[in-house]
């Protein structure tokens, strides 16, 4: 079992400082922040490797950020023989909001990606099936966005109060 | 029903519709068959016919407390459990204790749910594939587990009941007693079931060797609960990752061990559940005994909710798996982000994988087998 500051030196010493770093907020889990480019490789590593073994991704949430213009995808993996468990975040600016997708590293993160994808509009990198999966396929704008409006008529039926 | 979308002649494939109003599904789900006469080449799950955008509504409603009421409606069979997962996240979030008597009184409510929410997914199982009458049974008990609910709550399904760092209010005086007759009129009713279901020929022959599941596999697709347990890895949270005051009792992880057939699958599932029905009776016991009678059950409940800024992501065992709610704060008065990890859809994006090349009829054994809630998928 490892605490979530040992596998950031670990991971440092095999990525370099360059596409990692470590953040730990006021209250809760701190977090590994990780280079949207390097997502794919971090994560198999953190699979495979014998010293962490994270068998589980967990969850995997999309975040809008306004502030830093920017989206972001926060993933929790556990590791079920060696009982710890780590937050990663990866973030990409918002007009260009590309991530690598951890599909082929954990099956679950099919579905997950994808709904990253309808709710705050993630793309995903080499997802094989990169479709929304919540809403209806020609719905607009993604809901969990910040600065979402919600249409009026969808296909001529009115959708509510906004 | 099933309709007919396409049948080219001169293919032999035929892509089928199921649901989304189909008997089987429980709740609406649409799945995408394609078939080669009965056998399923591939099955396509198309959700969110029920999606409410859970997440949108907590961070436009407010207040932190006026989340939970959203999260009875996302597994609306579970929503105790569903309370007591948000709930948890957010103590762990503020950093506060919880007194001993709210504690125990939470873990009865959630194993009195994990029994009722159980109770009705091995009834609507076993219905699905055509056994009515255990169905009937099970439905009885269940209004038992409602009736205290109710008493309680003043709600049957939907209760609002706990609140960060507390509950609304104490139990009704009767609780100790209603429950404790409860476990003591269940117990042999789990043989009843036995006897009825789980060693009948024919739910076994429709079960056993259908929709196997290797664990390997499960742990790929991020399983958890029953379904994992079913292909025989023993993980449970309340075990593995204790919350809660579940280190304190004694209680065992029901695992499949491939009984009927191969191991992981439906029958392996479904008997996962009925054991562990048991096992919550024995918390419950333990429980009721180390209950303190008295004590404020509001007094931990802070007056305003205003975490720092921070996020946690926190895990309970709901009766369908991990339930986890991730929570990031900006230290303003409403969440920044709600995000809930639902078990039954990480479950349900499985289905492709384990219901290939099986019957169409088996593939409505193995929706079963998962047991799935729509409002809970589709949030």
């Amino acid at each position: 079992m490892k605490q979530p500051e040992e596998i950031f030196e670990y991971l440092k010493q095999k990525f370099g400082e360059d596409s990692i770093g470590f953040e730990a907020p006021e209250v809760g889990q701190p977090w590994i922040e990780v280079d949207a480019s390097a997502v794919k490789d971090v994560m198999k590593f953190l699979r495979d490797d014998k010293e962490l073994r994270f068998d589980v991704l967990m969850c995997l949430s999309g975040v809008h950020y306004p502030d830093e213009e920017a989206v972001g995808v926060t993933y929790h993996i556990n590791s079920t023989q060696l009982k710890h468990s780590l937050a990663l975040k990866a973030k990409a600016p918002i007009d260009n909001p590309f991530i690598q997708s951890v599909e082929s590293v954990w099956k679950t993160a099919n579905w997950h990606e994808r709904e990253a994808w309808d709710m705050v509009g993630i793309k995903f990198k080499e997802h094989p099936n990169h479709k929304r999966i919540l809403c209806a396929e020609d719905w607009e704008g993604h809901p969990l966005r910040k600065d979402y409006v919600q249409q009026e008529f969808y296909n001529g039926m009115p959708t509510g109060d906004n | 029903m099933m309709n007919l979308i396409s049948n080219d002649a001169g293919k032999k494939m035929m892509t089928i519709n199921m649901g989304p109003q189909h008997p089987s599904t429980h709740g609406v789900l649409r799945l995408e068959l394609d078939l080669d006469g009965e056998l399923i080449h591939a099955v396509r799950p198309n959700i969110g016919y029920l999606h409410r955008c859970f997440e949108k509504y907590a961070e436009k409603v407010g207040e932190y407390s006026k989340v939970i009421p959203y999260t009875d409606r996302m597994d609306y069979v579970s929503a105790m459990n569903q309370e007591h997962g948000y709930v948890t996240a957010m103590e762990k979030l503020l950093e506060i204790e919880i007194p001993e008597r709210v504690e125990y009184i939470r873990v009865i409510m959630a194993e009195l749910q994990r029994i009722a929410s159980h109770l009705l997914g091995i009834g609507a199982f076993g219905l699905d594939l055509g056994a009515f009458t255990p169905f009937l049974y099970l439905f009885t008990e269940r209004e038992k587990v409602l009736d205290i609910f109710e008493k309680t709550s003043g709600a049957r399904l939907l209760y609002n009941y706990m609140t960060v760092g507390g509950l609304i209010k104490d139990v009704h005086k009767d609780f100790k007693a209603d429950t404790a007759e409860f476990v003591k009129t269940f117990r042999p009713k789990i043989k009843e079931l036995n006897d009825l279901l789980s060693y009948n020929r024919i739910f076994i022959k429709r079960t056993a060797n259908v929709g196997v599941l290797p664990d390997k596999v499960a742990l790929n697709y991020a399983a958890s609960g029953p379904v994992l347990r079913g292909s025989g890895f023993k993980w449970d949270l309340r075990k593995d990752d204790p919350y809660s005051i579940y280190d304190r009792f004694e209680f065992d992880i029901p695992i499949g061990k491939g009984e009927m057939g191969t191991l992981g699958d439906c029958w392996d599932r479904y008997i996962v559940r009925v054991r562990e029905m048991e096992q919550s009776l024995l918390i419950i016991e333990q429980a009721l005994e180390g209950m303190p009678d008295e004590g404020d059950v509001t007094e931990a409940s802070p007056r305003r909710i205003r975490p720092k800024a921070g996020e946690i992501y926190a895990r309970t065992e709901s009766p369908r798996g991990e339930l986890g709610y991730y929570i990031i704060s900006d230290g303003k008065g409403a969440p920044f982000r709600v995000k809930a990890r639902a078990p039954s859809f990480v479950h349900l994006s499985m289905l492709p994988a384990i219901s290939k090349g099986s019957l169409i009829a088996d593939l409505v054994a193995i929706v079963g087998s998962i047991d799935i809630v729509l409002g809970e998928v589709d949030r």
